[in-house]
């Protein structure tokens, strides 16, 4: 059942449709359900609540290896991705449902891959049964116990933190069934969902300083190591790249429009803060069986873990939204943009005088004495 | 001490900077014969610099019909790495990375600052007074590479339209694909016979940021602020001379210059042309 802020939410065609029983058997009795995922910053189609009960949810990730750029200087790196994009697609279920995650590995990738979903419950969160060679696929189906956004991502053996900061980590959502709620249990909706993956990069230098470029994957894997390994990444991106989300790639909303926004981060902490604006509900934790704090400056995402942000916009104009170490944000990238539309209130902000010269017989010449009594 | 001492004078473009030893020792000629460009004074149109408001709100800058009070004499190329470095070698221009280890590439990274040292030991090297362009002065000589990028007006009681609709100007502008230095010529000649304007290097201009108001229908500078330069090429922008690898900043994005470099004017030799030139600026503004 598509509501009308399901039908506003996300760019991509919605595709709920109910699937015939795929590889895994059948011994829950339960309807199913099959989802196209789209790539972030959207999010598929879902319902905020449900009337509906427990279903199975049917997903698929595909990892793809492949080399990308992630800066404007060009500096490309071998990434390593769920479904081609950093961070791979959010997954919405709600709690009570099953998810049923067929993982998949094209032969034509080098490595073997899992997934670890915070998310889930056992066998190191999934890791353990979805171990995929080139070639292979493996299906997992696990319960949604807790309702909250949170980290997944791959864990290999041996090779963990290298995968996930080569792109290899996304988000679950697990919504509880009757919605989202205030401290008081009042309902809280959103128009818009903006899904924001945070990635710091490791990406080894020659001797003259220049970014390193590898015919493989794997040929990039000591050096890139040795570079984690000092802990200061070369660049830090929301959604793959520097940019990936301002100027023409920039967000969009309307005065008036309460957006979500979920950001992710498998790594490392990170404070993302909306410049101009606030969070008006922020569940920091992002687990929606705690209340959600209100009126926040910036919050505080632990590394492996995503928050959840509600913001309804009063005033038009360009936002940032950025990660508030601000060296992180201007100089190594982690910064997007938020075009919004709308009617300037005078009454939030009015620039009373515009930048001039400073009157001599006014601030210029306050008489000293007056301050020191 | 003395070395410090030594090199900190140069480094201050001092006039103390021995030129007679080092046109001596170095076999190279200062600047390299690149045909020098003289250009007649002709008229053009030119949208003044700086930032403009009208009875508290921003307008767009002035559309003006100038014409430059004598010949104008202009390096046909953006100055080089080989260049640079024979005044980095002299100790009068601060060192700057060469990242590909090409000499025949137009020199970037450079400040207003290092850009400036060049033009005075150029004038110490060859007694020909050197200096950086006027804005003015880029202009006219770029011709039809000069970009006019007026942002539309808008409503005064809604300054949010004004920038979603100067950031949406500024991430439509097409910018250089490639952020590494070409040799001269890539980006082809204008009509005035200058190689590469507007290309992947930006120019320093040696003119101020100003603020102007237009209130009352009078035209009038409020604020004239040096430490920040006009740089011109594929648009304009505003750079803090200190500055030698541009980004873009706080929540204006747009697209910054993608290289800092620069090319030269010769001061016209007439002493009176020279106070002329020097003075240009104000003089402009009052035809």
């Amino acid at each position: 059942m598509l509501t009308r802020r399901t039908a506003l939410m996300g760019a991509a065609i919605a595709a709920l449709m109910i699937a015939a029983p795929a590889l895994a058997a059948d011994d829950l009795k339960l309807p199913r359900e099959r989802v196209e995922l789209v790539a972030p910053p959207f999010v598929h189609p879902h319902e905020q609540a449900t009337k509906a009960g427990p279903k199975i949810v049917e997903f698929k990730l595909t990892v793809q290896e492949k080399e990308v750029v992630i800066d404007d200087a060009g500096t490309k790196f071998h990434a390593m991705t769920f479904n081609g994009s950093m961070p791979g697609p959010m997954m919405v279920v709600h709690e009570g449902d099953y998810m049923e995650l067929t993982l998949v590995n094209p032969a034509t990738n080098s490595m073997p891959h899992n997934i670890d979903l915070h998310s889930s419950t056992g066998a190191l969160g999934g890791g353990a049964l979805t171990k995929v060679n080139p070639g292979e696929q493996a299906v997992l189906r696990w319960k949604a116990t807790r309702p909250g956004v949170f980290v997944y991502h791959c864990a290999p053996e041996g090779m963990v933190p290298w995968h996930v900061v080569s792109g290899m980590h996304g988000t679950v959502m697990v919504l509880p069934r009757d919605g989202l709620k205030d401290r008081d249990g009042k309902p809280l909706h959103y128009d818009k969902i903006f899904y924001i993956g945070e990635n710091d990069l490791y990406i080894p230098k020659d001797e003259n300083g220049k970014y390193k470029t590898y015919d493989t994957v794997g040929e990039s894997y000591a050096d890139t190591t040795e570079v984690m390994r000092k802990l200061i990444p070369t660049h830090v991106v929301f959604n793959g790249r520097v940019g990936a989300l301002t100027g023409k790639n920039a967000l969009t909303a309307k005065v008036g429009e309460t957006v979500m926004i979920v950001h992710s981060q498998a790594n490392r902490d990170t404070r993302p803060h909306l410049i101009g604006g606030h969070g008006d509900y922020v569940w920091e934790t992002g687990k929606f069986n705690n209340p959600p704090e209100k009126d926040l400056e910036t919050w505080l995402v632990r590394g492996g873990s995503a928050a959840a942000a509600l913001y309804t916009f009063r005033q038009p104009g360009v936002y940032a939204y950025l990660n508030h170490n601000l060296i992180e944000a201007f100089e190594l990238g982690a910064a997007a943009h938020i075009k919004v539309e709308g009617k300037w209130s005078d009454d939030l902000m009015k620039q009373v005088s515009p930048p001039g010269p400073i009157p001599p017989d006014k601030l210029g010449a306050a008489d000293p004495a007056t301050f020191s009594r | 001490m003395l070395i410090l001492m030594k090199m900190k004078t140069a480094m201050l473009a001092g006039a103390l900077a021995a030129p007679i030893l080092a046109t001596v020792l170095s076999p190279a000629p200062p600047h390299d014969d690149d045909g020098a460009v003289r250009l007649s004074p002709a008229s053009f149109s030119y949208r003044a610099a700086g930032d403009f408001s009208r009875n508290g709100r921003p307008v767009e800058g002035l559309m003006r019909k100038l014409s430059l009070p004598a010949d104008l004499i202009i390096m046909k190329r953006q100055v080089t790495v080989a260049e640079y470095a024979r005044c980095a070698d002299d100790g009068a221009c601060p060192k700057v990375p060469v990242p590909n280890g090409s000499l025949d590439v137009p020199v970037v990274g450079v400040s207003w600052h290092d850009a400036s040292a060049y033009a005075a030991w150029l004038s110490r090297r060859t007694g020909v007074t050197y200096r950086l362009p006027t804005d003015e002065e880029w202009t006219f000589a770029a011709a039809e590479k000069a970009r006019d990028e007026a942002l539309p007006l808008v409503d005064p009681a809604d300054p949010a339209q004004a920038w979603i609709a100067r950031y949406e100007a500024e991430s439509a502008r097409s910018k250089p694909a490639e952020k590494a230095v070409q040799p001269a010529g890539t980006f082809g000649t204008n009509s005035n016979g200058l190689d590469d304007l507007a290309g992947n290097v930006w120019e320093w201009t040696d003119s101020c940021f100003l603020r102007t108001s237009l209130d009352d229908g009078a035209e009038r500078i409020t604020n004239t602020n040096c430490g920040v330069r006009v740089v011109e090429g594929a648009h304009r922008a505003y750079m803090t001379d200190f500055i030698r690898d541009p980004k873009s900043g706080g929540c204006a994005v747009g697209i910054p210059p993608t290289n800092l470099g620069f090319r030269l004017v010769v001061e016209p030799s007439s002493p009176v042309a020279a106070a002329f030139s020097r003075n240009l600026a104000k003089l402009l503004r009052r035809t």
